[in-house]
């Protein structure tokens, strides 16, 4: 039946993969923005900086020091997490008394001093980096070859997406972000730490970004603009999905990412920009996001 | 050593200024409750009632002077560790989370000090609150609501409850309710500090009265001396 309209089901279900894959990165990238802006109020354009900054701890620890993939997956968040600590500590806290603007033009610039510094170190060309060997090869389905490894990196960006999601909204730490979210001054009025879970949440935040770089090593290359490259298609993401909701934006980034890749089997022309058209469409129809809660 | 704290005042506040930005609200505040007892603030809309009870929590962070529970100064403590100390605050606006369900909210606050009240109990006091687990917090209507912002102080074992304006804006037979469970809470030993403009429903349940006028406290009537000291209350309040 593809064939009828001049599409081979290869090429279909070729893009789908790739616009499932990046779907999963658009979903824990929105995600990790989305907890953020809810209890920092900041809009932190150092993200995608974040991200990748976590391919290239990766990408560093197997060049320097012979440390491969499954280490870095712990590793790179941990480093990143540790570094989004400082910065909400030293700069990011000073900001929240102030308009969301300078949280934005803070994360902005640190965004930029690191990618360029990035860029004066290792250049703008991207370096490879290898497939772990147990994840090489891939599975045959009959209408499309599926390699093991981006069947892997799905998987590991839903279970992610919904880890995050359940522990938000389903344990006790969920309980205390999602009601300091709301009223921060009363959080602490009951006695709980709200500065130090403020710390704990951008860290935990940016090491999302910092998973997702590792993760996307091996399929994207390692490059200083990954990360911005990625980031202003993430923050359409956002803006469709709408801020309030943690589901919400897993949602929107999966199938924004298949909305892309369809678009490129279809009418390729168009595939750089649907989802800007999408944005242009949501924000007439429903200005708060498809998720978002009006105010 | 337990002897020595049980001496002393559960509240004790002494001098306490408070500023909003540039403006100056509370112009040395003192007043004390003891252990056990219901004590009222009374006052006129804008007489700092309400920020007396913030500056004690620390919501209002510019202040001095001192206050203290149980001879333990608290004023410079950060505003997470002050209800560590037993305090328990019921603020004005409920503070019902909408991200939260009724259990959710009322599992929210940390317990401080074992003594806290059982889910069971806390049913018993309040039995419209049975059974609306999963709802959302803020579906519950205002009286409900009112209930949930106290009970879920009542979980924490906090022993002092600072309870802002708890019937505003209820239907009388809700008030009723409310004041029903501040008289059990008394008789379990739980020492409350009530900011109320309802006079009526404050005589009923406090020990004594502190009035405050622009900032100040300006007199103290014991609820035994209120018949005699009504036509200067009226004054006081305006009404």
């Amino acid at each position: 039946m593809f064939e009828s309209i001049g599409i081979s089901p290869q090429e279909l279900f070729g893009q789908v993969l790739v616009g499932l894959i990046n779907g999963s990165f658009y979903a824990i990238l929105s995600l990790g923005l989305a907890i953020i802006f809810g209890l920092l109020n900041v809009i932190n354009f150092a993200h995608g900086a974040f991200y990748m900054l976590g391919a290239f701890v990766a990408w560093l620890l197997l060049q320097q020091a012979d440390v491969g993939y499954w280490w870095a997956l712990f590793l790179a968040p941990l480093a990143i997490g540790l570094l989004g600590a400082v910065l909400e500590r030293t700069l990011l806290r000073r900001l929240y008394q102030v308009d969301h603007l300078y949280g934005l033009l803070l994360t902005l610039g640190f965004a930029l001093i690191l990618e360029g510094s990035f860029v004066y170190k290792f250049g703008s060309s991207g370096n490879p980096y290898p497939v772990p060997e147990l994840l090489r090869g891939g599975q045959d389905l009959g209408f499309m070859y599926l390699p093991n490894y981006r069947a892997w990196v799905v998987i590991a960006s839903l279970t992610l997406c919904i880890g995050t999601w359940f522990a938000i909204e389903r344990t006790r730490m969920g309980a205390y972000l999602r009601a300091a979210t709301e009223n921060p001054t009363l959080v602490e009025n009951f006695g709980i730490n709200v500065p130090v879970m403020i710390t704990a949440t951008f860290a935990l935040g940016v090491a999302l970004a910092g998973l997702a770089g590792v993760l996307a090593a091996p399929i994207y290359q390692v490059n200083a603009t990954m990360g911005s490259n990625l980031i202003i298609t993430v923050f359409a993401v956002v803006v469709i999905g709408g801020m309030g909701s943690i589901l919400g934006s897993v949602i929107t980034g999966v199938s924004l990412g298949l909305l892309e890749g369809v678009t490129k089997v279809f009418y390729p022309e168009a595939s750089n920009i649907v989802i800007f058209v999408a944005m242009a469409i949501v924000l007439l129809v429903k200005p708060a996001g498809l998720f978002g809660q009006e105010h | 050593m337990a002897e020595a704290t049980s001496t002393r005042p559960m509240l004790q506040v002494r001098d306490l200024h408070a500023h909003y930005g540039e403006s100056h609200v509370l112009h040395g505040v003192s007043f004390q409750v003891e252990q056990g007892q219901v004590v009222t603030l009374l006052g006129r809309n804008g007489a700092g009632k309400t920020t007396t009870m913030r500056a004690i929590m620390g919501v209002v962070p510019k202040r001095t002077g001192s206050v203290s529970s149980s001879g333990q100064e608290l004023i410079r403590l950060p505003r997470h560790e002050i209800p560590r100390l037993g305090i328990g605050y019921v603020p004005e606006e409920r503070g019902i989370f909408s991200s939260l369900t009724v259990m959710e909210n009322l599992m929210l606050p940390p317990v401080v000090r074992p003594g806290g009240m059982t889910i069971a109990q806390i049913y018993e006091l309040f039995p419209n609150l049975k059974g609306r687990d999963s709802t959302r917090g803020t579906r519950l209507s205002g009286g409900e609501q009112q209930m949930l912002a106290i009970a879920r102080i009542l979980r924490t074992g906090a022993n002092l409850i600072l309870l802002d304006e708890p019937t505003e804006g209820l239907a009388p037979t809700l008030i009723q309710q409310i004041g029903k469970a501040i008289v059990a809470l008394k008789q379990l030993g739980f020492t409350i500090l009530l900011v109320e403009q309802n006079f009526r429903f404050a005589s009923t349940i406090a020990d004594c009265h502190y009035v405050m006028e622009e900032g100040r406290i300006v007199d103290r009537i014991a609820n035994d001396e209120l018949s005699q000291n009504m036509g200067k209350l009226h004054g006081y309040l305006g009404v």
